[in-house]
């Protein structure tokens, strides 16, 4: 595995500027958690912040922002994929006439 | 009829190389991925049926501990990155000390969750065939029950994925250790640092979904 | 003295290096792929052992010498084996082993020793699925549907071990052969000069890379809800047995597509190479197999109909079904458009393509009967769907293995085959396989369900015409089989491309030599530039 081209080389101050973002991110879902805005909301938030999170470290802790396009295009399949093993057992059940009890 | 083709003295030998095995792992990322799908489409349904039953059952969870976990494990993915740039960067000493730190914090993650966490659950009887999870079930808490039984698979699988990578980034460090790595060859390096952010990432969901719940 | 090098040289194949150990921990992977290749086979007759001895029971109402337990464990075992290690992998990591590397103008795969360890990944979770019949053979269907499964002990997690080992090794291989065609494509090999074969080969390992770890994790949630009793699939704990068919289901569904796509690259390959025609509307075809590949993830839903979905959720699954004969549709007509006016020879090859042609047809038509809600009602778990899925997976994807088969045994062996008894096992091929399945269509119209051991007298002379198919498939197999094993070690020299083939398996020697090319080509021309006569 020699490397073929000079690879772009990520230096430490973003790496750790990322950790420090990810640490307040953190503090900040767990501060959100204790406001009751109503159980979709905080869903809501608490999804979208952990999303944040997530594209913080895939873009620069795994150099996604340095890659080539092809990643970026192969990286959204398994992502529509997951959307959709998630939505539609959900509509599935949601929409079952009076599904089971809570 | 042959196809016409021209041979070529030097016609340049394609190998995977680090790109292909940047690929290669990613694509194997992919299959991650859909393996913690199925289990997280599990909890998205039984967290939209049982929503009260989840909320309750979630306070038995310690939320500092998941918290200090979050923070191990978003440290050890600054670790690893920080070790790829040494390789890269031909600073040999600093590779083996952040290799050394990652597995150390990565160890530190399993050690709380295996020596803080589960083993309260299992005294409180909080775990599939446990006492006071068949309790819950009798008197019709079978969303309370769910909540524990998606909670061991889910940090149960994480955990596992956790150990792998620390014992991955063993074999690596054994690697580094021998001067096997430098800035011209750093590729199992990156590629199990690739790896490593993954189990991160899956946790970045796994805290609020278990532990934040309103 | 140069001459003589040179014929050195020109002999030097990859079955030259003798033993076993040359073959167990090989790195070359047209000798991966025929280690597949024969493993694969015998599970083959095993898997179609166990369909005859059922036929027979079947071929009367009441018990002839079958107990219904063993009825339900054999054609358990048939499905598990049959689906897993026999069809999934046969075309890609046989055939696909073989020649994709080839096609590109490269020299291996991109990862050797993955490619080496998914064998004996393949190997090993083949064996856990025997070693499981030890604990008591399961009876559940290939389909393991809960709460019958979750509850049965440790066979059920011994196979589910199995089946999982078997999805990573399915894995490995997807992953190995996408970084391939991405990385070692040979200059000038752009995408467009691409033979369909690997095109079929790339959508199906995207397919095989992302569908299968739903597999696994479902197994493993099967598997512990065996051992450690979790809950999720049964209601007594809270849990929904229809969720376990959602997962089981969201990767068994794309599985059939890894079960064709490779089938329909063999069919573009055999269907312009045998009429000397270009193949007609090539990206469509290309463009088809990702369309395929793409929406077979959206609608699994389909074999849940009567399951327990919301009507909602049903329609949705149905909708989505439909697209599906889009893209499959493409295919057909433009193979048929490669056909017309070509200059067909009636060879093994060709027959089996036209064979795969009708058979698809008429199991793709099927599937529109089971697609539309109202009638999959009546239809659903009836000899209906059995005739639908057997005329697509054995009527198609059997057909274009052997087809694909006896098409490159030249090219893999230097040898040559006996077309006429070729092509009497494809006459008792193509016979006995519509004896067998045509009466699943009307037996499961008039209501006959499917995984029965017993029926009423009047659908007896149907199962009796259909046994006397399964026998007929038999010898058609056997007789196949028997030419295939001949003509590797008796068959007459073949010259290096005896049916005029443009792509680049053609170029090199019959039997190729371990590095496939003395030089990497420059690719200059696409795979079906056939010269005009």
């Amino acid at each position: 595995m020699k490397t073929e081209h000079k690879e772009h080389i990520v230096k430490p101050p973003v790496y750790i500027a990322v950790a420090v973002a990810l640490y307040i991110l953190t503090l900040i879902t767990v501060w959100a958690a204790g406001i009751d805005l109503g159980k979709i909301l905080n869903t809501i938030i608490a999804l979208s912040i952990a999303s944040f999170k997530a594209s913080l470290v895939a873009l620069f802790f795994m150099h996604l922002k340095y890659e080539s396009k092809l990643l970026w295009f192969m990286i959204l399949i398994p992502l529509i994929l997951l959307l959709i093993l998630l939505a539609l057992p959900i509509l599935d059940v949601i929409t079952r006439a009076g599904y089971f009890g809570m | 009829m042959e196809q016409v083709l021209e041979k070529h003295h030097d016609v340049e030998e394609k190998h995977a190389g680090l790109e292909g095995a940047k690929m290669g792992m990613w694509l194997f990322l992919f299959t991650e991925l859909l393996l913690f799908g199925g289990l997280f489409a599990a909890y998205a349904v039984f967290h939209t049926i049982y929503a009260k039953d989840f909320e309750i059952a979630h306070h038995h969870l310690n939320r500092t501990i998941g918290f200090i976990n979050t923070l191990i494990l978003i440290t050890s993915s600054l670790t690893m990155a920080l070790s790829v740039w040494s390789a890269q960067t031909n600073r040999k000493g600093l590779l083996n000390l952040f290799l050394l730190l990652t597995i150390l914090l990565g160890t530190a993650f399993l050690v709380i969750k295996l020596a803080f966490e589960w083993p309260v659950k299992f005294a409180e009887g909080l775990y599939p065939g446990g006492k006071e999870f068949n309790h819950l079930l009798q008197e019709g808490h079978r969303g309370q029950a769910l909540f524990f039984s998606l909670y061991f698979m889910l940090t149960g699988l994480h955990g596992l994925h956790v150990l792998v990578g620390v014992l991955v980034l063993l074999g690596i460090l054994f690697m580094a250790l021998r001067n096997t790595f430098s800035s011209e060859y750093y590729g199992p390096v990156e590629v199990s640092g690739l790896y490593w952010h993954l189990v991160d990432l899956i946790w970045i969901y796994l805290f609020p979904l278990f532990y934040l719940i309103k | 003295m140069e001459a003589k090098l040179q014929e050195i040289e020109r002999k030097r194949t990859y079955l030259d290096e003798k033993g076993i150990r040359s073959w167990l921990f090989t790195l070359d992977h047209k000798r991966i792929g025929l280690m597949y290749l024969f493993t694969s086979l015998i599970f083959f007759l095993v898997g179609g052992l166990f369909a005859i001895i059922f036929r027979t029971e079947l071929a009367f109402p009441g018990k002839q010498f079958l107990s219904p337990e063993a009825h339900n464990i054999l054609f358990t075992l048939h499905g598990a084996m049959l689906i897993f290690l026999v069809i999934i992998p046969l075309i890609p990591s046989a055939l696909g082993n073989f020649f994709l590397p080839i096609m590109i103008g490269a020299r291996d795969v991109a990862f050797p020793r993955i490619n080496l360890l998914s064998y004996w990944v393949f190997f090993t979770g083949a064996l856990l699925l025997l070693f499981s019949l030890l604990f008591g053979p399961i009876d559940t269907g290939w389909t393991f549907y809960t709460p019958y499964s979750a509850n049965k002990g440790l066979n059920v997690f011994i196979v589910s071990l199995a089946v999982f080992t078997l999805g990573m090794s399915s894995i490995l291989t997807g992953m190995n052969f996408i970084v391939t065609v991405h990385k070692l494509r040979a200059p000038g090999m752009t995408w467009g000069k691409l033979p369909l074969f690997v095109w079929a080969l790339y959508a199906t390992s995207l397919v095989q890379l992302l569908a299968t770890p739903v597999l696994g994790i479902t197994l493993l949630l099967l598997g512990m809800e065996n051992l450690l009793g979790i809950g999720f699939f049964d209601p007594a704990k809270g849990g929904d047995p229809v969720l376990f068919q959602h997962l089981f289901w969201f990767y068994s569904h794309p599985a059939v597509y890894i079960m064709i796509l490779p089938a329909f690259g063999v069919i573009s390959e055999l269907v312009s190479v045998h009429s000397r025609k270009p193949i007609f509307g090539y990206w469509f075809i290309a463009a088809s197999s990702l369309a395929i590949a793409f929406i077979g993830f959206i609608v699994w839903g389909h074999h849940m109909f009567v399951a327990g979905m919301s009507p909602i959720a049903d329609i949705i699954f149905s909708f989505l079904t439909y697209l599906v004969a889009i893209p499959t549709a493409v295919k057909i007509f433009n193979w048929t458009a490669t056909l017309y006016k070509g200059k067909i020879s009636f060879t093994t090859p060709m027959l089996y393509a036209l064979g795969f042609i009708s058979l698809f047809l008429i199991g793709g038509l099927t599937g529109l009967f089971l697609a539309s809600l109202g009638t999959d009602i009546h239809l659903h778990d009836t000899y209906f769907v059995v005739g639908h899925f057997h005329y697509v997976m054995v009527g198609a994807a059997v057909f274009a293995f052997f087809g694909g088969l006896f098409h490159w045994i030249p090219k893999m062996f230097g040898r040559m085959y006996n077309e006429r008894w070729a092509k009497i096992g494809w006459f008792f091929n193509f016979l006995g396989f519509n004896l067998t399945f045509f009466p699943h269509f009307i037996l499961g119209i008039q209501g006959m369900p499917r995984r029965y051991w017993d029926y009423p007298a009047e659908f007896q002379s149907l199962h009796f015409v259909s046994t006397v198919g399964a026998y007929l498939i038999a010898l058609g197999a056997l007789i196949s089989l028997a030419v295939f094993i001949h003509a590797i070690f008796k068959g007459e020299k073949a010259e290096d491309n005896p049916w005029g083939g443009k792509s680049l398996e053609w170029t090199i020697p019959s039997p190729p030599p371990t590095e496939n090319f003395e030089k990497i080509p420059v690719v200059k021309e696409g795979p079906y530039d056939f010269v005009k006569h």
